[in-house]
């Protein structure tokens, strides 16, 4: 039978450490909302979504107040509306007509962020693609609720070079339009290398055609309950440290797991996978670069970061692989700096740089993700730094993001406000070097060799 | 047989123990198991109820509860089993 000191364990975790089921997201498929009337196909999608998410929020609520575990998010993830629309959208309004239906999808059931206005482009564009991703700036800058993600890399296809150098003018395009906002529909963007089909975080989380009609996935977190695990082990050595992030990171797993399996039950949805993941907050405690301190380094960024980071990653993947039937998704540490005060710190302190950033993603879930740049920054710098984050996804097999938002009329030093979840960010310099022949360049870096491996 | 964990933890003083008690006998709820300690004049009791016939619903039994604890000047706290055992059982 259960026992104090394993209730207080857990309650401690939950009031004092920030442990939490970070999202509980239900994906939708939306392929049979496609007709060739734009009307119809909103008319569609709103039903579909409205019906099958009726009572997400509630039967979140609902299983919070059981179990005493906050569940901070319900979401949304729909079927790459580049899809759902190819039929139908002629103009780059049509295409924002459905993310004005998705946006009132979303209101409506009374989740706060709703992912899939999305299109995968590793390997071609087709005209259809190409018009939903020019309609992205127009899409976030008239939406709240709505966010995009484009796939322009995989380890099977390659690099479209083209979708890359689209995408630095859309980044900068979103800025633009959304710049009384702080740039803030940048925060809603993300371009993926290798996404994966069942991710349930924001803002790339989009439902894959592989995917069954509905179901539900959950994003754990918990790096303030690692932190404080660790803060136990200081000056042990890797064996020690490495066993205590692993049974803590299987403790957290099966909370997201029992979370997992009660929603999709109360809302008849199969399961599909718990993301492992250390996703934390800009709330005190809640941070990955904590950990990285707590493992031994003075701040983030420090010489030994990529490594420490490394451990961290594959530790939590060994822990929470055991606690969870299906693991999916990102599942790794996330490393946003807006998001993640110890991270602002480092960036502040001089510790952390865009390049820094660039080598931790090699071994992390994600990559460069929520920083602000200086507002100047050209297009095809942008373009260029997205390409080599995809390069590194692509050649490690892994998923690899990119989500910048360039801070216009800011510059290097300047502190960029998001608010709430998103948090701040203090403005990184970029690399002022040209990249302009290479972007510029037409078509795509073949697929890596899978053999050789050096 | 679903169980559910209550948990009692705050400044000690007289009668939290009764009060608690009276209020699950009031609603029909059966104790199954109690544990309690008092560590530095702080109370920390742990029960484990059957509410299975319960005359209200676990929400609102939770919400009486923790409002009951404000009375008392205490934390109480209502929580399926489930999540810990899975948590601390493979």
């Amino acid at each position: 039978m259960i026992n104090m000191f394993e209730v207080n364990e857990t309650n401690e975790m939950i009031e004092k450490e920030n442990l939490d089921v970070r999202t509980i997201t239900m994906g939708i498929s939306l392929l049979d909302c496609i007709d060739s009337d734009i009307n119809k196909v909103c008319d569609n999608i709103y039903k579909k979504i409205t019906g099958k998410a009726k009572n997400l929020v509630k039967v979140g609520e609902e299983i919070s107040r059981e179990y005493g575990i906050p569940i901070v998010n319900k979401r949304i993830s729909v079927t790459p509306i580049s899809l759902i629309g190819a039929a139908s959208c002629e103009s780059i309004d049509d295409y924002v007509k459905i993310a004005k239906t998705l946006d009132k999808a979303a209101k409506e059931v009374g989740v706060n962020l709703l992912g899939g206005f999305s299109a995968l482009v590793s390997k071609g564009m087709t005209p259809k693609e190409e018009l939903l991703i020019r309609s992205i700036p127009k899409a976030l800058a008239e939406t709240e609720r709505v966010c995009s993600s484009v796939n322009v890399g995989s380890t099977k296809t390659g690099i479209n070079m083209d979708a890359v150098r689209l995408m630095g003018e859309i980044i900068k395009e979103t800025a633009e339009l959304t710049k009384d906002n702080d740039c803030a529909g940048c925060m809603k963007l993300v371009v993926f290398c290798n996404a994966p089909d069942d991710n349930p975080f924001m803002a790339g989380a989009f439902h894959g055609v592989t995917e069954a009609d509905c179901v539900i996935n959950v994003g754990v977190s918990g790096p303030g309950v690692v932190k404080t695990a660790l803060e136990k082990v200081r000056g042990k050595n890797f064996e020690e440290l490495c066993e205590t992030i692993k049974k803590t990171a299987f403790k957290v797993t099966r909370v997201g797991q029992l979370v997992a399996r009660e929603a999709s039950k109360a809302l008849d949805v199969p399961f599909g996978i718990v993301d492992l993941s250390l996703a934390p907050t800009p709330a005190i405690g809640d941070s990955v670069a904590d950990i990285l301190c707590e493992i031994g380094l003075e701040y983030a960024g420090a010489p030994g970061t990529t490594a420490a980071l490394a451990l961290l990653n594959d530790q939590v993947k060994k822990g929470g692989v055991m606690a969870s039937s299906y693991v999916g998704g990102l599942s790794g540490a996330f490393i946003p700096v807006s998001e993640d005060q110890g991270m602002i710190n480092a960036v502040t302190a001089g510790a952390l740089t865009l390049e820094k950033l660039e080598a931790m993603t090699c071994v992390c879930s994600v990559g460069l993700d929520m920083i602000a740049i200086p507002g100047d920054t050209k297009a095809t710098s942008i373009s260029g730094i997205i390409a080599d984050e995809m390069a590194i996804g692509m050649v490690n097999q892994k998923t690899t993001a990119v989500r910048l938002i360039p801070a216009l009329g800011k510059d290097v030093g300047d502190v960029v406000e998001f608010g709430g979840l998103f948090g701040y960010a203090p403005v990184m310099p970029v690399n002022k070097f040209s990249c302009d022949d290479f972007i510029n360049r037409k078509g795509r870096i073949p697929a890596p060799i899978h053999s050789f491996k050096n | 047989m679903n169980k559910t964990i209550i948990t009692v933890v705050g400044k000690d003083t007289v009668g939290i123990i009764a009060k608690t008690c009276t209020f699950l006998a009031e609603h029909n709820i059966n104790i199954l198991d109690i544990s309690q300690t008092i560590v530095q004049g702080y109370f920390n009791m742990m029960m484990i109820v059957d509410m299975n016939n319960a005359s209200e619903k676990f929400g609102e039994i939770a919400e009486k509860l923790e409002k009951l604890g404000e009375e008392i000047g205490v934390i109480i706290k209502c929580q399926q089993e489930d999540i810990f055992n899975s948590m601390h059982r493979i």
